[in-house]
């Protein structure tokens, strides 16, 4: 079954080790700013939000891609760049609404996300689990039980159980 | 790689920058961050110059290991001479600093000199440059970081920066970073302020390489599962330091009312469960699986809404136990008051309770301290004294100038409520019932302290077999005993002496974890990110030159055994409560002289504490200074 790379940025403690290990992989660097994945941080106010590629279902990128360079991996259902036909426009770049697509600045190619061939570093490293490696619909049960906890802490008091 | 990362050299009078290589056998000797600052500090400062003079130098430096995605490598030492001890001025500052600057091109900055109005350093990709800082000038810490993100535009921006209190030249204000992390100890802050340099701020694109990448990458993820697999790092990802307390007042190891009683009653809101009313999440600093920081809001009461992270142990004793406030709200205030003004949060809450000490017996009264009454517990004294001393204002200007200069004002005997050593306030912990953590605090180079050797394993009564398997010899595993503990605390001086220097976090070690990774580990890391291979025993070495050329520092400016010391109280008092295992206990003086004279052996210092002729040879050090950079 085909597995989402899930985000919960309620977990995520900022520590942008996930952007280490994304470059460290990819590029044989540490380059936070090369890596596929950037946890987005308002610090004076303690939000952290890790940005990447969500591999849409009608991937932006795809559509407006005039060259076909951009297509989806069967195994990993990951959008993978074909390096044959990409010409470095950059529209994909331009109207992804993640900021998951990015042109590096050091060997100008485009890269983005390829979910590391279906076994996501970043997700290793994650010791919070604020990122997740799960199937699809193991996600959407998960996201009901966490939303039914807080009902069901609602409902105890209003019984007066607790 | 590490090998094309800088050292730039900053004059301050005369507006001029130099960058230069650091060369190969400066690594080998001192591998980076507090390492190569010790080295730069006895090399560039010159014997007796006044802290708060041009004269005096400002060292800024990242770890060997930083960016490396494990053991929380991102950290940054910054280190000058301290104006609160007038020796070893060294502080290390966690946070997204240090892989910003190495991101930048630079690995260490020696700054120099005084600007002739506030300025700030911007770092970039290779270049530095001198700012005007006019507008950040009275800028608490917070939003200083914010005006220069906004005026370069630029979000990824990380910057060093002082609060008012660096401003005012309080001498314990610290250097600070993001919402938590600060460079707390010994008045780093307070030269930044006499430099007027408000910030130094970095943001680089530049890529970090390592020689074997695909081994480091292997290597970080066993290194993490490693230190999160000891029961320590589960409990600090859940509860941080504050984790600490529970055992501690629950033993009696802990200062209440200055340093009258070792234990809290009716302390439990002081509990670190009681954070779950206030946090909403945790919060990592770079390459750190831990996370061991509260991210907390303040919802009600005169001084909510209050966004802020932490509190740490530290604050838990300043602000909790030591000037009797039973309250975590309390705690959580006047650490966002310290942070907001740059003050060290040790220094600040080790001042205010000693001079509740002397206002309760009469040494000091109300029209001392213009009309405040240092009554024990009185939060509002606390806010209101924690003000007075970033502002200079009123009795705060007294306590402002540290230990040393409101003892010799004061006098009338003051000096012996003072649980200071060389002019530093010692943590709130009480060593009394430990020779090893006693040992340690007196003999720290940079005064009173806890993270210079602290053997905090010792408190867990580990078998003698295993103390023995760690340290190499033979160590009693009753803490109240002193078999072995100066040993235990030259070994714990070089560990962490070689974990600031590579740049990686204290609570990743030995510390209060016993499997966490260790010489073995960090000479691994070491060889796979700069190819430099060290054998355990090499890497001892290592950490004892460190700690050598610290102390010739000290010994330099006039130190000297007698400065080896406890406060006379650890002697004469003995705990009055507590566990039977801490309860009646003091130090034997007999027993702590023989102690310390074991410690100058172990180190090949003689009786007075100077290394010998043959100790600086086999260290390399007997040509010092050699300004090899």
């Amino acid at each position: 079954m085909e597995k989402i790379l899930f985000i919960d940025p309620e977990k995520c403690s900022g520590c942008r080790i996930c952007e280490s290990v994304c470059s460290l992989y990819h590029e044989k660097v540490c380059n936070p700013t090369r890596g596929r994945i950037h946890v987005v941080k308002w610090e004076t106010s303690g939000i952290y939000i890790p940005m990447v590629c969500q591999q849409c279902e009608t991937p932006l990128c795809e559509v407006v891609c005039p060259m076909h360079a951009m297509k989806r991996d069967e195994k990993t259902g990951a959008i993978l760049i074909d390096y044959d036909l990409c010409v470095g426009c950059k529209l994909c770049v331009m109207f992804c609404p993640f900021g998951g697509v990015n042109l590096d600045a050091k060997t100008r190619k485009i890269v983005k996300c390829d979910l590391c061939g279906g076994d996501p570093l970043c997700v290793k490293f994650c010791e919070p689990q604020a990122l997740q490696y799960l199937n699809a619909t193991a996600i959407n049960l998960r996201k009901r039980r966490v939303a039914a906890e807080k009902l069901s802490d609602l409902m105890k008091k209003m019984l007066a159980i607790v | 790689m590490v090998w094309n990362r800088r050292i730039a050299y900053i004059n301050l009078t005369t507006g001029k920058i130099i960058a230069k290589p650091i060369p190969k056998e400066v690594r080998r000797l001192y591998l980076g961050g507090r390492g190569i600052n010790m080295y730069l500090l006895y090399n560039h400062v010159n014997p007796k110059v006044d802290p708060l003079s041009p004269e005096n130098v400002l060292f800024v430096g990242t770890g060997l290991l930083c960016g490396v995605p494990a053991l929380g490598s991102g950290r940054c030492d910054i280190a000058a001479k301290s104006p609160i001890t007038g020796g070893v001025g060294d502080s290390n500052i966690g946070g997204f600093f240090a892989p910003e600057l190495r991101l930048a091109g630079f690995d260490h900055l020696v700054i120099s000199g005084k600007a002739e109005k506030p300025v700030y350093l911007w770092i970039n990709d290779g270049n530095i440059e001198i700012r005007d800082a006019s507008h950040l000038w009275g800028k608490d810490a917070f939003e200083a970081q914010d005006v220069i993100r906004d005026d370069n535009e630029d979000e990824e921006v990380r910057s060093l920066v002082i609060g008012v209190a660096g401003e005012n030249l309080v001498r314990f204000a610290n250097v600070r970073t993001g919402m938590k992390n600060s460079a707390g100890r010994t008045g780093m802050g307070c030269v930044m302020g006499s430099k007027n340099l408000k910030a130094i701020a970095a943001h680089g694109t530049m890529d970090i390489e390592f020689s074997y990448p695909d081994e480091l990458l292997d290597y970080c993820r066993e290194m993490n599962k490693m230190i999160m697999e000891t029961r320590w790092a589960k409990a600090q990802s859940k509860w941080g330091t504050l984790i600490i307390y529970s055992n501690t007042n629950t033993t009696g190891l802990i200062r209440t009312r200055n340093f009258q009683l070792n234990r809290l009653d009716e302390g439990e809101d002081l509990e670190p469960e009681n954070m779950d009313r206030y946090t909403i999440g945790m919060s990592g600093c770079y390459g750190c699986a831990v996370h061991c920081r509260h991210r907390y809001v303040l919802r009600e009461g005169p001084y909510a809404p209050i966004f802020a992270e932490g509190p740490e142990y530290t604050s838990l004793g300043a602000f909790g136990t030591m000037v009797d406030c039973k309250k975590m709200e309390t705690v959580l205030v006047a650490n966002h008051l310290v942070n907001k003004y740059g003050l060290d949060t040790l220094e600040t809450g080790g001042l205010i309770a000693w001079a509740m000490e002397l206002y309760e017996k009469g040494i000091i009264d109300e029209k001392y301290t213009d009309g405040l009454k240092l009554e024990w517990g009185n939060e509002e004294v606390l806010y209101e004294l924690i003000k007075q001393i970033a502002h200079r204002k009123g009795f705060g200007n007294l306590l402002a100038d540290g230990f040393k200069t409101a003892i010799a004002k004061i006098g009338k005997g003051s000096e012996y409520y003072a649980i200071q050593i060389k002019g530093m306030s010692n943590l709130h912990s009480d060593e009394r019932p430990t020779p090893s953590l006693a040992l340690g605090i007196a003999t720290s180079t940079r005064g009173a302290d806890h993270l210079r050797s602290r053997p905090a394993i010792d408190l867990y009564g580990l078998p003698e077999e295993l103390l023995q398997e760690i340290y190499g010899a033979p160590v009693s595993s009753d803490y109240t005993s002193y078999k072995g503990k100066s040993w235990m605390v030259v070994w714990q001086e070089r560990l962490y002496s070689v974990t600031d220097s590579i740049g990686t976090c204290k609570f990743q070690t030995v510390f209060c974890a016993v499997h966490a990774p260790k010489w073995q580990e960090f000479a691994k890391l070491i060889q796979l990110t700069t190819g430099m291979e060290f054998t355990k025993a090499q890497l001892m070495e290592v950490g004892e030159r460190i700690y050598t050329i610290e102390r010739m520092f000290n010994l330099r400016e006039g130190f000297s055994r007698k400065d080896d010391a406890l406060p006379e109280r650890y002697f004469k008092e003995p705990t009055p409560i507590g566990l039977p295992i801490a309860k009646g206990k003091k130090i034997d003086k007999d027993k702590f002289e023989k102690m310390l004279d074991e410690y100058y052996v172990l180190h090949g210092w003689d009786e007075n504490g100077y290394p010998k002729k043959e100790t600086l040879e086999k260290l390399g050090l007997a040509k010092e200074p050699s300004h090899r950079v």
